[in-house]
């Protein structure tokens, strides 16, 4: 590495000073080691059954009081308290947005504000189900509210149609259960009594997974997974942790965090999403480089079928039984049952954390690096590339700088590249690092890496703009709403292919998108841009974002639909994956066949018949 | 299994009406020539725009990425392990071979050819006419994906025209698969090397590392945008005039970037070039009647001034539609079949893309067809020469001549020709204008015209050289009917099938249609499996036009009809009289020669004497040979292909025997 790189290092690591409650001087962790969140919320009171539906919007991503807009004098603002970006302006972002858009601040799509009750269908009860179900003192609710909350997650057509007040098929019943052994009985209730049963995590689901079937006429009961949300036990000998399958990501690594432990697993929805659904969707987590993904952490399932109760009887590290029954139930969308209860591995918290980012000239330089460190088997904690239009939008994205000397700092750094280094501001991109472990050697590893950067073009960009990258991933969904408020739409998938593919994939779903909008009658180009999140031995997954302008269009949402249609039948014909950790759900149902072939649908449809043959939990997703 | 049901009744197609064909203008590019210096203009600022995606690299540079490419590695490890020998070996080999093939292109090379081509263009053409609105959407092309450009091939000319046009319109210029024979004309193979052209072996078979270093080069240059890459669907130069089925190896490794992901999309843009007067004319009919093809030498090329000396009219050159690759797959490929196995390793394309390249192939020629310009010559050619079957000794009056020339010219036009007769001129001038460029091909004395057979010559001929004399302007002027074959024959088969068979039965027409175009689907571009299509067109055009009517069952020819179903029938006779003469042939000979038969060499001299005989002796066959047509080699290689695709005649281990009596004879009575 240059001197002259070397600098911009130290002088960026300098300016993190700006958030001195976050760290202090030498790196060490003082707080949890996400980015993004500042973890003073506490969860909700596990007495009443007042869920987190009323913290939360209804309509929309995350929390309520969190929310981009743009303020009287037409800046660009983040609300509330929650996140480092909160109350900050943010003055590139407006700018950003209309011209990547040609959005304009005059043309405004506001949601409905409160949920129109009346516009719910009242309840299809099963009164015998009800009646019995009163008696074991579980507690339960036919309220719009709850039953509208519960009723979709986070896909586009899903948000769009609750913010014109559309609703359709929700479920008729919610109910929480607190414990295993309430879920046990609320499933044989079901079975009993043919009721429809739909397991609920956090609600985050992208895949259609959580949208009741609109054919189901049994009466659907979504079951609320939230109140079992305790870590029972924590076995410091073996490193394991024994929780309850509702909780949710944040409160699970906070409270092992108190015990000095952690599990590592962080998805990008970890504010939301919970440990059950990460098992029924087989999760991946930002760092699972360290941790691995949620199929290396979980030890042991405790899952409640119709058929009953289905675990293992120890928890050997592994195991030559046939295939491993886990596999059944990783990956089984809550079409089989309702995970109660997991032991995870734990990790001691890492004592030293240290963010990242190298700047390459140009996408190929930048994959070709990614591949090389996932050659040498030398990935940190976590490597991301995010190619140029998303190192633009990150960039649109920083808050205002406070001191005149930042903003030099700034414009130097970017005279240093563009100039001096003469990459193409237009081409460049830039990687966003996140190391992990003992003090020592993460410095070591970090100068591994960024010796392997240097080989592919990549110059040091400081630990700024890394950590920045990664808050984004915690506030771009609230951006979602943010442009759906001015006739922006759009949506996020991935994929997961070998290494020598992920360049074509880059480009041919990217430029298909580009595509599709034109010949959709999109009046105005789309911003059609990816990043690689993960790198594994013999692969990446690749995430894309795809977002437009849908004024002149009388049908956004399939309009929209069918690029997204396009874009993964671009994905399959280049020998990308149907999905890397989203899952299927009921939105990439159609593609189950040509991707396992119809002897593995059989399997897959013989496992259901025999767990679960009335299909009680007919959610639909999968098959 | 009966085909009615496949198509509906026939007045209900959708078809676009090809009258309403929509078709660019075209301007003179030599106007400009001919009014500023030559020189500024070879010495032009040149700034062509080219491929988005493009990593500029040099020639050298290119060299080494085919060289240190996956594909080639793979192929080099792999013949190394096969002959023993070391891989630094078998890379130098891989070297030699790019080295003999690499195109050098450079700018100064263009430049000299853009400023002696304009001279020479100036003395033989008087005008070189362009569609300016298909180059913009060539540049468009350009700009966004890969291009690969698909010139019909009539004329050596052509690949210099178009390197020409490309540079006068600053489009990038495109780097040219040319064959090996050009390599031997030792100046003007390194000018043309120097022009961009590389080159190809005409045949490689087996050789593993040859088709690697070929077809990665190619590949290579394609997706790094480096230039379009220009090849000649055909293969070769076309002989007749008539396209040739299309070669498909190239057509193969220019789509599989696509196919394999490695690009977004490919424009494959079809050219048509049409020469007023083809400057290989007599040339090319001496060779089709067994004159062996001169071999390329820079000598002979100069010869060829002379040539110089004489009009060839104008050149039409007209840039098609881009096509896109990816539409053209579009639920017709699954690009997911290469997803398990590594791109770098060679794999023979499986039967499904073998179809779609095939079928591509077709339909890129058809749309080379499609916009060939024809001039009234042309129809000129084909009156000419159903007289002269007719035995028309005295030959046509004038007016007669102009009389059918303006009927075939409406009904040309009805069938969506793209033909360019000046209609503000009266008939009479166009058709004496037309035979004057052409004087060489007719006679006209006393106000009649005929084509001139009875050369002057010098000195006592045998009767043989006589009938090759004649023979030759024959085939001349069929190159120039030729070229307006593929407007009728879609019509013209309908017109024979109608002819032979037994009822008007729609079902027995179609069978009849069905044999017809399957017997001649080596002698025009009928693309295969699309019988039903192909009839379905037909129908439609002698529809429209009033020549039938057509009803659930039945096919009836209208009053008004019968002139037209004339003309059609005739225009298929000379090739149905040459398969005929073919099948007879090996008949004779399998009979004669039992069991032996006769090697595919030894077989066109073989029927050309025998055509020869029967010509010169009279009608020793029951029909008389009324075509010396058939004399074509084209013709006979093309007929001695269908008797062995159709199992009449088969090929054992290079001989040629006949197998079975039964085709219908009943046909051709």
């Amino acid at each position: 590495m240059s001197g002259f790189s070397d600098n911009i290092m130290r002088l960026s690591g300098r300016m993190l000073s700006q958030y001195p409650a976050q760290r202090d001087w030498d790196g060490k962790l003082t707080m949890a080691p996400h980015p993004g969140i500042i973890p003073t919320f506490s969860i909700v009171t596990l007495s009443d059954n007042v869920p987190e539906q009323e913290i939360m919007k209804w309509n929309g991503w995350g929390y309520s009081d969190s929310k981009f807009l743009y303020n009287k004098k037409g800046q660009a603002e983040f609300t509330g308290k929650r996140y480092r970006l909160s109350g900050m302006i943010i003055p590139g972002l407006r700018e950003w947005m209309e011209s990547t858009f040609s959005a304009n601040l005059q043309h405004k799509t506001p949601a409905a504000p409160i949920l129109n009750s009346s516009a719910v269908q009242p309840p299809t009860l099963n009164e015998a189900f009800l009646k019995e179900l009163k008696s074991t003192g579980i507690p339960f609710s036919h309220d719009a509210e709850d039953r509208v909350f519960r009723s979709h997650g986070h896909c586009l057509h899903e948000i769009f149609a609750l913010r014109e007040g559309k609703i359709g098929r929700v479920p008729d019943l919610v109910v929480w259960p607190n414990c295993h052994n309430d879920v046990v009985k609320i499933v044989e209730l079901a079975c009993k009594h043919n009721v429809c049963l739909i397991p609920y995590g956090g609600g985050t689901s992208v895949s259609s997974a959580l949208e009741c079937p609109p054919e189901e006429t049994r009466s659907i009961v979504s079951l609320d997974t939230s109140q079992m949300n305790r870590i029972l036990w924590i076995d410091e000998k073996n490193l394991t942790a024994h929780v309850e399958a509702g909780i949710v990501g944040q409160d699970l690594e906070r409270l092992l965090n108190e015990s000095g432990y952690c599990t590592g697993h962080e998805p990008d929805s970890m504010e939301f999403s919970s440990l059950g659904g990460w098992v029924a969707t087989r999760a991946s987590g930002m760092k699972k480089n360290i941790y691995g993904n949620i199929e290396d952490l979980v030890v042991h399932i405790k899952m409640v079928t119709p058929r009953g109760v289905i675990e293992k009887s120890c928890q050997g590290p592994r195991m030559s039984t046939g295939p491993d029954v886990h596999h059944f139930i990783m990956g089984s969308e809550g079409t089989l049952g309702v995970v109660t209860e997991v032991t995870m591995k734990i990790r001691p918290m890492p004592e030293y954390q240290k963010y990242g980012s190298v700047v390459f000239p140009n996408f190929e330089m930048g994959v070709a690096c990614l591949r090389e460190v996932a050659r040498q088997r030398c990935a940190p904690a976590s490597i991301r590339l995010m190619d140029n239009e998303q190192f633009k939008f990150g960039h649109a994205l920083k808050p205002q700088v406070s001191s005149i000397f930042t903003s030099f700092l700034d414009g130097l750094k970017k005279f240093y590249i563009t100039k001096f280094k003469g990459f193409d501001p237009n081409r460049l991109c830039v990687a966003t690092l996140l190391f992990e472990g003992d003090r020592e050697k993460v410095l070591q590893h970090e100068k591994q890496v960024y010796d392997i950067a240097a080989k592919f073009g990549g110059l040091a960009a400081g630990e700024d703009n890394g950590q920045r990258g990664y808050m984004l991933t915690f506030v771009i969904a609230y951006l979602r709403d943010l442009g759906m408020d001015y006739y922006v739409i759009g949506e996020s998938f991935e994929t997961s292919m070998p290494w020598d593919r992920v360049l074509d994939i880059c480009r041919n779903v990217k430029a298909r998108i580009v595509r599709e909008c034109k010949d959709k009658g999109v009046q105005f180009p789309p911003l059609s841009t990816c990043r690689v999140t993960q790198t594994y031995d013999a692969g990446a997954c690749v995430y894309f974002y795809f977002a437009f302008n849908y004024r002149g269009l009388s049908d956004p949402v399939h309009v929209y639909e069918q690029v997204e249609h396009a874009a993964r039948e671009e994905i399959l014909a280049n020998g990308g994956s149907l999905s890397h950790h989203h899952g299927v759900g009921k939105l990439r149902k159609e593609w189950m066949r040509e991707s396992i072939s119809s002897v593995g649908m059989g399997m897959l449809k013989s496992v259901k018949d025999y767990v679960d043959p009335n299909n009680i939990f007919g959610n639909r997703n999968l098959l | 299994m009966t085909i009615l049901l496949f198509f509906p009744i026939v007045g209900s197609i959708t078809k676009k009406d090809p009258m309403l064909k929509k078709r660019d203008d075209f301007e003179d590019m030599l106007e400009e020539r001919r009014n500023s210096s030559d020189l500024r203009y070879a010495l032009k600022c040149y700034t062509p725009v080219l491929y988005k995606g493009l990593t500029p690299c040099k020639v050298s540079e290119l060299k080494q990425m085919v060289l240190q490419s996956d594909q080639l590695g793979y192929v080099i490890t792999q013949v190394s392990k096969e002959k023993g020998v070391t891989s630094d070996e078998v890379t130098g080999e891989a070297a030699a071979i790019l080295e003999e093939m690499a195109q050098r292109l450079q700018l100064s090379t263009v430049r000299f050819f853009a400023f002696t081509l304009s001279k020479v263009f100036k003395t033989l053409f008087r005008s070189i006419c362009i569609n300016e609105e298909g180059l913009q959407r060539l540049q468009q092309a350009i700009h966004n994906h890969p291009v690969v450009l698909l010139p019909s091939h009539r004329s050596y000319m052509d690949f210099l025209l178009m390197s020409y046009i490309l540079y006068t319109y600053d489009l990038a210029l495109p780097v040219i698969a040319a064959g090996m024979d050009f390599m031997g004309m030792k100046v003007v193979g390194e000018m043309l090397r120097m022009s961009g052209a590389f080159f190809i072996r005409r045949s490689f078979g087996g050789d593993k590392l040859y088709w690697a270093v070929f077809s990665e080069y190619v590949k290579i240059m394609l997706k790094n945008g480096y230039a379009p890459v220009e090849f000649f669907l055909e293969g070769t130069r076309s002989r007749t005039a008539k396209s040739l089925t299309p070669k498909l190896g190239l057509l193969n490794i220019v789509m599989d970037p696509f196919l394999k992901g490695e690009v977004f999309d490919i424009s494959l843009v079809p050219v048509s070039i049409s020469y007023e007067r083809t400057l290989e004319e007599a040339l090319y009919a001496r060779e089709l009647l067994g004159v062996p093809k001169p071999k390329e030498s820079t000598s002979g090329l100069f010869k060829a001034r002379k040539i110089l000396s004489e009009d060839y009219g104008s050149i039409h050159v007209y840039f098609g539609q881009p096509v896109s690759v990816r539409s053209l797959a579009e639920s017709r490929v699954n690009r997911s079949q290469f997803n398990l196995i590594p791109r770098h390793i060679p794999t023979r394309p499986s039967e499904e893309i073998l179809s779609f390249v095939n079928d591509s192939a077709y339909r890129l020629v058809r749309a080379q067809e499609e916009n060939m310009v024809l001039k009234p010559w042309v129809l000129l050619a084909f009156v000419l020469l159903q007289k002269q079957a007719a035995e028309e000794k005295q030959g046509t009056a004038l007016d007669e001549l102009t009389e059918q020339a303006v009927w075939l010219r409406d009904l040309s036009r009805q069938y969506g020709a793209f033909l360019h007769w000046p209609d503000h001129i009266p008939p009479s001038e166009v058709v004496s204008s037309s035979l004057s460029l052409h004087r060489g091909l007719v006679r006209i004395s006393e106000g009649r015209v005929q084509l001139a057979l009875e050369q002057e010559t010098r000195g006592a001929i045998t009767p043989e050289e006589e009938l090759l004399n004649k023979a030759v302007v024959i085939l001349s002027c069929a190159s120039y009917r030729n070229q307006a074959l593929n407007v009728f024959i879609r019509p013209a088969l309908l017109a024979s099938a109608i002819h032979t068979a037994a009822s008007n039965r729609k079902q027995e027409i179609y069978n009849s249609f069905s044999f017809l175009r399957n017997m001649f689907s080596n002698e025009f571009i009928l693309c295969p499996g699309a019988t039903v299509q192909d009839f379905e067109e037909a129908c439609y055009l002698l529809v429209k036009t009033g020549t039938l009517q057509i009803n659930q069952q039945e096919v009836l020819i209208t009053e008004r009809g019968h002139r037209t179903l004339a003309f059609l029938t005739s225009v298929l006779d000379p090739f149905l009289q040459g398969y005929q003469v073919r099948e007879m042939h090996t008949q004779r000979h399998s009979v004669v020669f039992n069991t032996n038969g006769l090697t595919e060499k030894q077989f066109i001299p073989a029927v050309r004497k025998f055509i020869i005989k029967h010509l010169l002796t009279g009608s020793l066959l029951k029909c008389r040979l009324r075509y010396t047509e058939v004399l074509s080699s084209d013709l006979q290689k093309n007929a001695l292909a269908a008797l062995i695709r159709l199992g009449a005649v088969q090929k054992i281990k290079g001989y040629v025997g006949f197998t079975h009596l039964h085709v219908h004879v009943g046909l051709i009575g």
